[in-house]
């Protein structure tokens, strides 16, 4: 099957992007990435520790030959903390796929828009590729896309809640709006609701918390890798009408 | 010298590059990106730049996160 994701001219098979954020150790995360079918994992950049050189580093778990590394922004409240940081991320591994997140504030992580519309044009002057994190509000998703991003990716609901798509509507409409791939990126919280996101039409998900703070998170990442798939096959495949009343799917005629 | 690494200040007797510092550090160069003074000190140049008294430098790698 030739259904492939491209973002910004890679091409990937599986729609699913992965966290690496909260997991009990790398090497289970390791485990569920690959339980997922990942192809693309998303990464912080943070201080290195001086003085403990003992920890584990990520890119000797996730490797970044097998796996496109996507740099954060998260925990950036402002246009250039999030541009400073995308700069140290470029030149750390050389790459130009970013996704930029601009918060407004701790307890929601709702992302602040204007600035984040701001730091998307600066960036995209700079040369990096946007996937951008960002509200379900359509009209803010094509301001992104106009500005270049190469993937919007509305929120589902608030970061790390597992609240699920709280307005299916509103991601329908960037669904039919946009030319470049929307991916929803936060909220997922099971398998459900990764098919739904698939079957409004979305081109991929993207999670962390709904795998890293499952009970069993390498059977959740295995989960959401098959939710993916059924969402996207339901999706190409066209559902029936809803009715409001039955329809028998045997025959009337020929009754005894 | 004194100079601000990762907001720790450090002390050291002579100047010396980036490179020193790392190795110094024990940190590997291809694995950190460094910013001096909210510059990005880019990896080819990290042996010709040699740190001054006062500098704030920031070393960062990839960590996990969402």
């Amino acid at each position: 099957m030739t259904d492939r994701l491209v973002i910004a001219g890679r091409e990937f098979s599986s729609r699913l992007i992965i966290g690496t954020g909260k997991y009990e150790s790398y090497a289970l995360n390791a485990e569920a990435a690959e339980a997922a079918g990942a192809e693309m994992v998303t990464v912080a950049v943070r201080r290195v520790n001086l003085t403990d050189r003992s920890k584990p580093l990520l890119v000797d778990y996730l490797d970044p030959k097998k796996y496109t590394y996507l740099p954060n922004t998260a925990g950036c409240f402002t246009a250039e903390e999030a541009i400073r940081t995308l700069r140290l991320a470029r030149e750390a591994g050389g790459w130009r796929l970013v996704k930029l997140e601009v918060l407004a504030d701790q307890k929601t992580l709702y992302p602040d828009m204007e600035e984040t519309l701001r730091a998307a044009k600066l960036l995209i002057k700079e040369g990096f590729e946007v996937m951008v994190y960002c509200s379900d509000d359509p009209v803010y998703a094509r301001k992104l896309e106009d500005v270049g991003c190469c993937a919007i990716m509305p929120l589902g609901s608030l970061i790390g809640s597992g609240l699920g798509i709280l307005n299916p509507v509103n991601i329908r409409l960037i669904v039919e709006q946009s030319k470049v791939p929307v991916i929803v990126d936060a909220g997922v919280g099971t398998a459900s609701d990764a098919a739904i996101a698939m079957e409004l039409g979305c081109d991929g998900v993207l999670m962390n918390t709904a795998i890293a703070e499952a009970k069993d998170p390498v059977r959740m990442a295995r989960a959401m890798k098959h939710a993916v798939i059924a969402g996207r096959e339901a999706y190409l495949a066209g559902r029936m009408a809803k009715k409001r009343y039955a329809d028998p799917s045997s025959p009337l005629a020929g009754l005894i | 010298m004194q100079v601000l690494i990762n907001g720790e200040t450090r002390r050291f007797d002579a100047p010396m590059s980036v490179s020193a510092l790392l190795a110094a550090l024990e940190l590997p160069a291809t694995k950190v990106a460094v910013e001096r003074n909210l510059e990005i000190v880019p990896r080819s140049a990290f042996a010709e730049t040699t740190l001054a008294d006062g500098d704030r430098i920031e070393i960062v790698h990839f960590v996990g996160g969402g």
